[in-house]
Protein backbone atom coordinates (compact mmCIF):
# COMPACT_ATOMS: atom_id res chain seq x y z
CA UNK A 1 0.00 0.00 0.00
CA UNK A 2 1.07 3.54 -0.56
CA UNK A 3 2.74 5.30 2.31
CA UNK A 4 0.68 8.48 2.16
CA UNK A 5 0.25 9.43 5.82
CA UNK A 6 3.81 10.37 6.59
CA UNK A 7 5.33 11.91 9.68
CA UNK A 8 7.34 14.92 8.53
CA UNK A 9 8.44 16.10 11.94
CA UNK A 10 7.54 15.57 15.58
CA UNK A 11 8.44 17.79 18.52
CA UNK A 12 8.16 16.82 22.17
CA UNK A 13 9.10 19.72 24.40
CA UNK A 14 11.89 19.13 26.89
CA UNK A 15 11.52 22.58 28.45
CA UNK A 16 9.07 25.45 28.48
CA UNK A 17 8.95 27.45 25.26
CA UNK A 18 6.80 30.28 23.88
CA UNK A 19 6.28 28.99 20.34
CA UNK A 20 6.86 25.97 18.14
CA UNK A 21 7.59 26.31 14.43
CA UNK A 22 7.71 23.85 11.56
CA UNK A 23 9.93 25.36 8.87
CA UNK A 24 11.02 24.31 5.39
CA UNK A 25 7.91 22.17 5.05
CA UNK A 26 8.42 19.82 2.06
CA UNK A 27 6.32 20.74 -0.96
CA UNK A 28 5.88 17.11 -1.96
CA UNK A 29 2.55 16.26 -0.35
CA UNK A 30 -1.03 17.16 -1.21
CA UNK A 31 -2.29 18.13 2.24
CA UNK A 32 -0.86 18.69 5.72
CA UNK A 33 -2.13 17.42 9.05
CA UNK A 34 -0.97 18.71 12.44
CA UNK A 35 -1.74 17.07 15.77
CA UNK A 36 -1.04 19.02 18.95
CA UNK A 37 -1.20 18.20 22.66
CA UNK A 38 -0.37 21.12 24.94
CA UNK A 39 -0.40 22.54 28.40
CA UNK A 40 0.83 26.06 29.06
CA UNK A 41 1.88 28.38 31.85
CA UNK A 42 -1.15 30.66 31.51
CA UNK A 43 -2.49 31.66 34.95
CA UNK A 44 -6.00 30.46 34.07
CA UNK A 45 -7.84 27.25 33.28
CA UNK A 46 -7.30 27.84 29.56
CA UNK A 47 -4.94 29.91 27.48
CA UNK A 48 -4.85 30.39 23.73
CA UNK A 49 -2.86 28.76 20.95
CA UNK A 50 -2.47 31.00 17.90
CA UNK A 51 -1.23 30.19 14.39
CA UNK A 52 0.99 32.17 12.06
CA UNK A 53 1.26 30.81 8.52
CA UNK A 54 4.50 31.59 6.68
CA UNK A 55 5.84 33.55 9.65
CA UNK A 56 3.25 36.33 9.64
CA UNK A 57 -0.15 37.03 11.15
CA UNK A 58 -1.24 39.19 8.23
CA UNK A 59 -4.08 38.24 5.90
CA UNK A 60 -5.41 35.70 8.37
CA UNK A 61 -8.99 35.26 9.53
CA UNK A 62 -10.99 32.64 11.31
CA UNK A 63 -14.58 31.73 12.07
CA UNK A 64 -15.48 29.26 14.80
CA UNK A 65 -18.07 27.58 16.95
CA UNK A 66 -17.28 27.20 20.65
CA UNK A 67 -18.77 25.04 23.37
CA UNK A 68 -17.86 25.45 27.02
CA UNK A 69 -19.98 22.74 28.59
CA UNK A 70 -23.02 24.95 29.10
CA UNK A 71 -23.59 26.94 25.91
CA UNK A 72 -22.48 27.33 22.31
CA UNK A 73 -21.28 30.55 20.72
CA UNK A 74 -19.62 31.67 17.50
CA UNK A 75 -17.20 34.43 16.65
CA UNK A 76 -14.67 35.57 14.09
CA UNK A 77 -11.36 37.40 14.19
CA UNK A 78 -8.31 38.43 12.19
CA UNK A 79 -6.22 36.10 14.34
CA UNK A 80 -6.33 32.34 13.81
CA UNK A 81 -7.01 30.77 17.21
CA UNK A 82 -6.16 27.09 16.98
CA UNK A 83 -7.67 26.08 20.27
CA UNK A 84 -7.41 26.02 24.02
CA UNK A 85 -4.11 25.47 25.73
CA UNK A 86 -4.84 23.93 29.10
CA UNK A 87 -3.48 26.43 31.62
CA UNK A 88 -1.78 26.36 34.99
CA UNK A 89 -5.06 26.52 36.91
CA UNK A 90 -6.53 23.46 35.20
CA UNK A 91 -6.64 19.94 36.62
CA UNK A 92 -3.12 18.61 37.02
CA UNK A 93 -1.68 16.46 34.24
CA UNK A 94 -4.40 17.41 31.73
CA UNK A 95 -3.45 18.52 28.24
CA UNK A 96 -5.53 19.94 25.39
CA UNK A 97 -5.81 18.42 21.92
CA UNK A 98 -5.90 20.11 18.54
CA UNK A 99 -5.93 18.89 14.96
CA UNK A 100 -5.43 21.00 11.86
CA UNK A 101 -6.00 19.92 8.23
CA UNK A 102 -4.55 22.06 5.45
CA UNK A 103 -5.61 20.92 1.95
CA UNK A 104 -3.68 21.92 -1.17
CA UNK A 105 -1.04 23.74 0.84
CA UNK A 106 1.37 23.98 -2.11
CA UNK A 107 -1.07 25.76 -4.40
CA UNK A 108 -0.04 29.16 -5.71
CA UNK A 109 -3.41 29.99 -7.20
CA UNK A 110 -5.85 29.84 -4.28
CA UNK A 111 -6.04 31.12 -0.72
CA UNK A 112 -5.36 28.53 1.98
CA UNK A 113 -8.19 27.03 3.99
CA UNK A 114 -7.47 25.43 7.36
CA UNK A 115 -9.89 23.10 9.13
CA UNK A 116 -9.31 22.96 12.90
CA UNK A 117 -10.77 20.96 15.78
CA UNK A 118 -9.65 21.85 19.31
CA UNK A 119 -10.63 20.55 22.73
CA UNK A 120 -9.75 20.97 26.38
CA UNK A 121 -11.44 18.58 28.78
CA UNK A 122 -10.26 18.66 32.40
CA UNK A 123 -13.06 17.01 34.39
CA UNK A 124 -13.94 20.43 35.78
CA UNK A 125 -16.73 22.95 35.32
CA UNK A 126 -14.93 24.82 32.60
CA UNK A 127 -14.32 23.00 29.33
CA UNK A 128 -13.57 24.15 25.84
CA UNK A 129 -14.34 22.82 22.36
CA UNK A 130 -13.85 24.65 19.10
CA UNK A 131 -14.58 23.88 15.45
CA UNK A 132 -12.76 26.42 13.34
CA UNK A 133 -12.41 27.51 9.74
CA UNK A 134 -9.16 29.38 9.23
CA UNK A 135 -8.06 31.26 6.15
CA UNK A 136 -4.75 32.65 4.93
CA UNK A 137 -5.73 35.06 2.18
CA UNK A 138 -2.57 34.61 0.16
CA UNK A 139 -1.78 32.50 -2.89
CA UNK A 140 1.71 31.66 -1.62
CA UNK A 141 2.48 28.02 -0.84
CA UNK A 142 2.68 27.21 2.86
CA UNK A 143 6.28 26.64 3.93
CA UNK A 144 6.08 27.24 7.66
CA UNK A 145 3.61 26.94 10.53
CA UNK A 146 4.19 28.64 13.87
CA UNK A 147 2.12 27.86 16.97
CA UNK A 148 2.34 30.67 19.50
CA UNK A 149 1.36 30.84 23.14
CA UNK A 150 -0.67 33.98 23.72
CA UNK A 151 0.91 36.81 25.72
CA UNK A 152 4.05 35.92 27.64
CA UNK A 153 2.97 32.33 28.28
CA UNK A 154 4.94 29.21 27.44
CA UNK A 155 4.12 25.67 26.41
CA UNK A 156 5.27 23.31 29.12
CA UNK A 157 7.45 20.22 29.02
CA UNK A 158 5.87 17.17 27.35
CA UNK A 159 3.66 19.22 25.05
CA UNK A 160 3.78 17.59 21.60
CA UNK A 161 3.48 18.83 18.03
CA UNK A 162 3.37 16.44 15.07
CA UNK A 163 3.31 17.41 11.39
CA UNK A 164 2.15 14.83 8.82
CA UNK A 165 2.07 14.90 5.04
CA UNK A 166 -0.90 13.44 3.17
CA UNK A 167 -0.53 12.43 -0.48
CA UNK A 168 -3.43 11.73 -2.80
CA UNK A 169 -1.45 9.33 -4.97
CA UNK B 1 -4.05 6.63 13.71
CA UNK B 2 -0.71 5.06 13.00
CA UNK B 3 1.41 6.64 10.34
CA UNK B 4 1.99 4.65 7.20
CA UNK B 5 0.04 2.18 5.17
CA UNK B 6 -3.47 2.47 6.58
CA UNK B 7 -4.29 5.86 5.07
CA UNK B 8 -4.39 4.97 1.41
CA UNK B 9 -5.41 7.26 -1.44
CA UNK B 10 -7.96 5.36 -3.52
CA UNK B 11 -8.77 7.93 -6.13
CA UNK B 12 -8.61 11.67 -6.68
CA UNK B 13 -10.44 13.91 -9.11
CA UNK B 14 -9.69 17.48 -10.09
CA UNK B 15 -12.48 18.90 -12.17
CA UNK B 16 -11.36 20.26 -15.51
CA UNK B 17 -14.81 21.65 -16.12
CA UNK B 18 -17.98 22.21 -14.14
CA UNK B 19 -20.08 19.14 -13.40
CA UNK B 20 -23.09 18.42 -11.24
CA UNK B 21 -21.82 15.34 -9.42
CA UNK B 22 -18.66 13.39 -8.56
CA UNK B 23 -19.01 9.65 -7.94
CA UNK B 24 -16.65 7.17 -6.27
CA UNK B 25 -17.49 3.57 -7.08
CA UNK B 26 -14.48 1.34 -6.46
CA UNK B 27 -13.17 1.19 -2.89
CA UNK B 28 -13.28 -2.30 -1.46
CA UNK B 29 -11.00 -3.71 1.22
CA UNK B 30 -10.96 -0.96 3.85
CA UNK B 31 -12.61 -0.40 7.23
CA UNK B 32 -13.48 3.29 6.98
CA UNK B 33 -13.39 5.96 4.30
CA UNK B 34 -12.33 9.60 4.36
CA UNK B 35 -13.28 12.08 1.65
CA UNK B 36 -11.43 15.38 1.35
CA UNK B 37 -13.03 17.97 -0.93
CA UNK B 38 -11.25 21.26 -1.49
CA UNK B 39 -11.78 24.46 -3.40
CA UNK B 40 -15.47 23.77 -3.54
CA UNK B 41 -17.63 26.28 -5.34
CA UNK B 42 -21.16 25.97 -6.54
CA UNK B 43 -22.15 27.64 -9.77
CA UNK B 44 -25.47 28.68 -8.29
CA UNK B 45 -26.74 28.63 -4.73
CA UNK B 46 -27.91 25.12 -3.99
CA UNK B 47 -27.46 22.74 -1.07
CA UNK B 48 -24.99 19.90 -1.77
CA UNK B 49 -25.74 16.35 -0.67
CA UNK B 50 -24.06 12.95 -0.57
CA UNK B 51 -25.92 9.82 -1.72
CA UNK B 52 -24.96 6.18 -1.38
CA UNK B 53 -25.58 3.36 -3.87
CA UNK B 54 -27.78 5.66 -6.00
CA UNK B 55 -30.46 5.38 -3.32
CA UNK B 56 -33.08 8.12 -3.79
CA UNK B 57 -35.41 6.87 -1.06
CA UNK B 58 -36.19 8.86 2.06
CA UNK B 59 -33.42 7.08 3.95
CA UNK B 60 -31.07 9.90 4.85
CA UNK B 61 -30.90 12.23 7.83
CA UNK B 62 -28.49 14.93 8.97
CA UNK B 63 -27.99 16.88 12.20
CA UNK B 64 -25.62 19.80 12.34
CA UNK B 65 -24.14 22.57 14.43
CA UNK B 66 -23.09 25.74 12.68
CA UNK B 67 -21.45 29.04 13.51
CA UNK B 68 -21.47 32.15 11.35
CA UNK B 69 -19.01 34.20 13.33
CA UNK B 70 -21.60 35.82 15.59
CA UNK B 71 -23.97 33.08 16.71
CA UNK B 72 -24.18 29.30 16.90
CA UNK B 73 -27.12 27.21 15.76
CA UNK B 74 -28.18 23.61 15.33
CA UNK B 75 -30.80 21.95 13.17
CA UNK B 76 -31.58 18.69 11.42
CA UNK B 77 -33.08 17.23 8.28
CA UNK B 78 -34.89 13.90 8.59
CA UNK B 79 -36.21 11.43 6.02
CA UNK B 80 -34.45 13.15 3.18
CA UNK B 81 -34.30 11.60 -0.28
CA UNK B 82 -31.60 14.03 -1.40
CA UNK B 83 -28.90 12.51 0.76
CA UNK B 84 -26.72 13.55 3.67
CA UNK B 85 -26.02 17.26 3.83
CA UNK B 86 -22.41 18.11 2.94
CA UNK B 87 -22.47 21.88 3.29
CA UNK B 88 -24.59 24.97 3.05
CA UNK B 89 -26.34 26.32 -0.02
CA UNK B 90 -23.69 28.95 -0.58
CA UNK B 91 -20.69 26.70 -0.21
CA UNK B 92 -17.56 28.33 -1.59
CA UNK B 93 -19.09 31.19 -3.52
CA UNK B 94 -15.69 32.71 -4.22
CA UNK B 95 -13.30 31.62 -6.95
CA UNK B 96 -10.24 32.44 -4.85
CA UNK B 97 -11.31 31.52 -1.33
CA UNK B 98 -11.50 27.74 -0.99
CA UNK B 99 -14.05 25.87 1.02
CA UNK B 100 -13.22 22.50 2.47
CA UNK B 101 -15.21 19.39 3.33
CA UNK B 102 -13.73 16.45 5.24
CA UNK B 103 -16.11 13.50 5.58
CA UNK B 104 -15.56 10.29 7.55
CA UNK B 105 -17.64 7.21 6.74
CA UNK B 106 -17.34 4.47 9.33
CA UNK B 107 -17.70 0.72 8.72
CA UNK B 108 -18.99 1.37 5.23
CA UNK B 109 -18.88 -2.25 4.10
CA UNK B 110 -20.77 -3.92 6.93
CA UNK B 111 -24.16 -5.45 6.15
CA UNK B 112 -25.69 -5.43 9.63
CA UNK B 113 -25.92 -1.77 10.66
CA UNK B 114 -27.04 1.55 9.25
CA UNK B 115 -24.20 3.78 8.06
CA UNK B 116 -23.10 6.88 9.94
CA UNK B 117 -20.93 9.74 8.80
CA UNK B 118 -19.20 12.69 10.41
CA UNK B 119 -18.35 15.75 8.38
CA UNK B 120 -16.60 19.06 8.87
CA UNK B 121 -17.40 21.82 6.42
CA UNK B 122 -15.66 25.15 6.28
CA UNK B 123 -17.18 27.96 4.29
CA UNK B 124 -14.23 29.97 5.37
CA UNK B 125 -15.63 33.47 5.04
CA UNK B 126 -19.16 32.72 6.12
CA UNK B 127 -19.78 29.63 8.26
CA UNK B 128 -18.28 26.58 9.89
CA UNK B 129 -20.21 23.30 10.22
CA UNK B 130 -20.05 19.89 11.83
CA UNK B 131 -22.63 17.47 10.46
CA UNK B 132 -23.60 13.99 11.62
CA UNK B 133 -25.20 11.93 8.87
CA UNK B 134 -27.08 8.66 8.72
CA UNK B 135 -28.07 6.38 5.86
CA UNK B 136 -30.72 3.93 7.03
CA UNK B 137 -29.57 0.93 5.06
CA UNK B 138 -27.75 -2.25 5.99
CA UNK B 139 -26.31 -2.56 2.51
CA UNK B 140 -22.59 -2.16 2.09
CA UNK B 141 -21.74 1.17 0.50
CA UNK B 142 -20.50 0.52 -3.01
CA UNK B 143 -20.84 3.97 -4.54
CA UNK B 144 -20.75 7.53 -3.23
CA UNK B 145 -22.16 10.46 -5.16
CA UNK B 146 -21.30 14.02 -4.14
CA UNK B 147 -24.01 16.13 -5.72
CA UNK B 148 -23.72 19.91 -6.06
CA UNK B 149 -27.48 20.04 -5.65
CA UNK B 150 -30.44 21.17 -7.71
CA UNK B 151 -29.35 22.70 -10.99
CA UNK B 152 -25.91 23.63 -9.67
CA UNK B 153 -22.49 22.34 -10.67
CA UNK B 154 -19.19 21.94 -8.86
CA UNK B 155 -16.87 24.39 -10.52
CA UNK B 156 -13.71 23.67 -12.44
CA UNK B 157 -10.67 23.20 -10.20
CA UNK B 158 -12.47 21.54 -7.30
CA UNK B 159 -10.62 18.50 -5.95
CA UNK B 160 -12.19 15.35 -4.49
CA UNK B 161 -10.00 12.66 -2.91
CA UNK B 162 -11.11 9.35 -1.39
CA UNK B 163 -8.89 7.66 1.21
CA UNK B 164 -9.24 4.19 2.67
CA UNK B 165 -8.57 3.51 6.35
CA UNK B 166 -7.65 -0.02 7.36
CA UNK B 167 -8.14 -1.06 10.97
CA UNK B 168 -5.57 -3.81 10.83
Amino acid sequence: MANTYTLIEGKTLGSNIASVTFTSIPQTYTDLLVKISTRQTTAAVFGIVKLNVNSTSTNQTYRAIFGDGSSATSNNSTTIYVGPGVGANATANTFSNMELYLPNYTSTSIYKSISINGAGETNATEAYLNLTAGLKSENTAITSLQFICDGSDNYVTNSTFYLYGISNS
Amino acid sequence: MAAGSTYTPITTTTLGSAQSSVTFSSFSGYTDLVIVCANLKNAVQQTPFMQFNSDTGTNYSSTWIAGNGSSASSSKLSNSSSGILIGDYNIGMSSTIPSTAIIQIQNYSNTTTYKSTLGRYNLTTTEVYAIAGLWRSTSAITSIALNAGGSSNWSSGATFTLYGILAA
